[in-house]
């Protein structure tokens, strides 16, 4: 699915990453922790393709492809979909148009053919359940005026619209009370099967309580510097980060 | 991004290769402007003396004036002694079909979604006597001579309806109200004039369309307009479609005239030719729109759409003589590459209650610069006055200008007057959330824009919204990225 070698990037001259390697298989969810500032949403956003950052050195294979090279629309058109941990706001732009736009550009994409206004209402209707999502809240703008948890229920929500084949959360958690959590939690793990992938990122292991990854990593300094199974997220929550940065010399 | 450069040539660029040829056997005058030139024009248009008193006053007044160097624009030296003030507007075809007409014009026509008889007329390819349209502007004849609606072109009107041209020509723009003004009252070749009668609902849009003379009215051109007591028109001026036109220069004049209960909504989406990219060439549009709310509880409305110009100067203005009327002002005005614009209104509140309301969206790309110059002036009489005005500036990129100028002048103490103005960036981040949603940046640019825009398109009449919204697109193809 996803292959990052020796993946280095910089922002503005600083380099944050310094030489990722990472494999996800099908199938596979992943959870990438680690202390703020470690290059935890860096990565995320390098693989969406956000344009500041500066790739000097490493490759990405992505389903047998050079990610690197391809556009933002087209990696997202290729089922690689980012759950922002801050949604943006688009004022006057219905949810549904930018919704029923984005649908019918992945349709577009594998051959197939838009959707009619009342069949993008009825799989709208369905996947509103999925993650309960408030019925006035499609009516509005882009995210506009939504709270910190209705804007991250909304990113699941279009999640689930996309069907990603490989699906990055950054910090989906940040700022969701329990019950919305769950929901969201819910979300993902309804979506998961053997053909796709997850990378969730995020500090706490609350979120892994709900979506149980395969493997955990540690990013530190630009590093992954500990990858293990779930227990490792445990140990984390426990411990805190000092024993990492310790075992890595700071 | 290469793709996106071909696109923007596409609809920016070129030369005037496009249609509006005039044919060489056309008889036009010698160039230059002075007394006689003034007189030939009447006498050729064989016009009524009132007429070329009009004229005549309109040129010596003309001649005392200066040309107004208060707008945020620079503006080339116009020679206007250099210009030829009279040519019969005979046009030619150019093409027999159009399969001879450039692809790309016709690919531009397409994405507007213009229909096919239109992009006929448009690109100069000669239309069948016997094709819809001919028959549509017959049965629309009819119609509205079964109301007693007048719709005819100027020179029609003031051959077939004197009295009233002589009645109302000049009651909202004067003869000598200013430089652009004047010059084209003293030099006006044709335009439009509609007279909607007492208690009449005009059944359907009238747009310059269906004009009998739509081909070339010419680069002077007046249109006035005439609500009767309890009236109601939706009259539309433009295209969507890139106009080309050999005359840089344009000086036209709107005038409305609403009397008691009349409504007017005056719709125009502007996109004449903008340049090129390094700000070659162009029209320069230096336009008079006024109405006048002369009587009680009447209402005039203007919404436009500005893509085009290499020079915009455009005041839409509504003077609220009766009590309890209403004036409004819709704009949107893009400018890309090197365009400039200075456009905004005047809301005059002369009579008591009267109520205005502004809103102003300014969108800039390029190296452009955008600038929204406004007045509400509120005379001591009129008591209980409202004025609201929402003045927003949207800009792509940082090399471009977004100005805004608001005067506001209150005589009394009963009125309120409000200004909200904000400005944004469109945001790389906004951007990037729909690339991230596989919609592409083109795509992401014009939903961010429309959706800025939507307020004041949503005043436009149905099909005329859904044009504009792709030509905003259209307009800013290129601009960021």
């Amino acid at each position: 699915m996803l292959s990052i070698k020796e993946l280095y990037v910089s922002v503005e001259g600083q380099e944050i990453l310094k030489g990722i390697n990472l494999e996800v298989k099908p199938g596979e969810v992943h959870a990438l922790m680690g202390p703020n500032g470690s290059g935890k949403s860096t990565l995320a956003n390098v693989l969406a393709g956000k344009e500041e950052y500066e790739v000097t050195h490493g490759e990405v294979t992505y389903q047998g492809e050079e990610l690197l090279e391809m556009a933002p629309e087209d990696r997202a058109k290729s089922g690689l979909f980012l759950s922002f941990q801050y949604p943006v706001e688009i004022p006057g732009v219905p949810m549904v148009n930018f919704l029923k736009t984005a649908v019918n550009e992945h349709r577009k994409h594998k051959g197939g053919k838009p959707l009619t206004a009342g069949e993008f209402l009825k799989l709208m209707r369905e996947k509103k359940e999925l993650v309960e999502m408030d019925t006035q809240l499609t009516n509005r703008s882009v995210n506009e005026g939504f709270s910190g948890g209705e804007k991250k229920k909304n990113e699941i929500f279009q999640m689930a619209l996309l069907e990603p084949k490989l699906a990055i959360l950054d910090e989906t958690d940040s700022g969701l009370d329990i019950d919305a959590l769950k929901i969201v939690a819910n979300g993902v793990n309804a979506l998961k099967s053997e053909n796709n992938s997850t990378i969730v990122v995020t500090h706490y292991q609350r979120l892994l309580d709900y979506i149980v990854p395969d493997y955990v990593h540690v990013l530190y300094d630009g590093r992954i510097v500990k990858t293990a199974g779930k227990e490792l997220a445990m140990a984390l929550e426990e411990k805190g980060y000092d024993w990492i940065k310790q075992e890595n010399g700071n | 991004m290469e793709e996106q450069d071909k696109i923007l040539n596409e609809v920016t660029q070129g030369e005037y290769k496009y249609g509006f040829v005039t044919d060489i056997e056309t008889e036009i005058i010698e160039k230059g402007l002075n007394e006689d030139v003034i007189r030939l024009i009447s006498s050729k248009k064989e016009e009524p003396e009132f007429m070329l008193d009009f004229r005549l006053k309109a040129f010596h007044q003309w001649q005392k004036m200066e040309m107004p160097d208060w707008a945020y624009l620079k503006i080339p030296p116009i020679d206007f002694q250099a210009i030829s003030y009279y040519a019969a507007p005979k046009q030619k075809p150019k093409y027999e079909s159009l399969d001879e007409v450039d692809p790309e014009l016709l690919e531009t026509f397409n994405k507007l979604g213009i229909p096919l008889e239109e992009q006929k007329q448009l690109a100069g390819v000669a239309v069948d006597a016997v094709v819809d349209s001919v028959s549509v502007k017959t049965t629309f004849k009819e119609t509205l001579a079964e109301k007693g609606i007048i719709f005819c072109s100027f020179s029609e009107a003031v051959q077939e309806h004197p009295d009233l041209v002589k009645k109302y020509l000049g009651t909202a723009v004067p003869s000598t109200d200013n430089f652009f003004g004047a010059l084209n009252s003293a030099v006006f070749s044709d335009g439009s004039f509609c007279y909607i009668p007492k208690g009449v609902k005009c059944p359907m849009e009238l747009s310059t369309y269906f004009r009998i003379n739509a081909a070339n009215t010419g680069q002077f051109e007046r249109t006035l307009i005439v609500a009767d007591e309890d009236s109601y028109v939706s009259y539309l001026e433009g295209c969507t479609a890139p106009m080309r036109d050999e005359n840089q220069l344009h000086a036209a004049i709107v005038e409305i005239i609403a009397l008691d209960r009349a409504e007017v909504k005056y719709s125009t989406v502007q996109n004449w030719y903008p340049g090129d990219k390094n700000g070659k060439g162009g029209i320069y549009n230096f336009v008079t729109k006024r109405g006048i709310c002369r009587g009680e509880s009447s209402k005039i409305s203007w919404t436009q759409v500005e893509t085009g110009s290499a020079i915009t100067w455009k005041y839409p203005s509504c003077i609220l003589i009766g009590d309890n009327s209403v004036g409004e002002f819709n704009s949107v005005a893009v400018t890309n590459n090197h365009q400039q614009a200075d456009t905004g209104t005047k809301m005059i509140h002369i009579g008591k209650n009267t109520k205005s309301t502004i809103i102003s969206k300014g969108i800039s790309a390029g190296l452009s610069d955008n600038s929204y110059r406004g007045l509400v002036k509120v005379l001591p009489n009129a008591v209980n006055a409202r004025n609201f005005s929402q003045c927003d500036s949207l800009l792509l990129g940082d090399t471009c200008g977004a100005h805004t100028f608001p005067y506001i002048e209150v005589g009394n103490k009963s009125s309120i007057v409000e200004h909200e103005a904000t400005t944004s960036k469109i945001g790389e981040d906004q951007i990037f959330y729909c690339n991230q949603r596989g919609i592409s940046t083109e795509d992401a640019i014009g939903m961010i824009v429309n959706g800025y825009a939507k307020e004041v398109l949503n005043k436009l009449p149905m099909e005329f919204a859904v044009e504009a919204q792709k030509l905003l697109q259209i307009s800013l193809e290129g601009s960021v990225g």
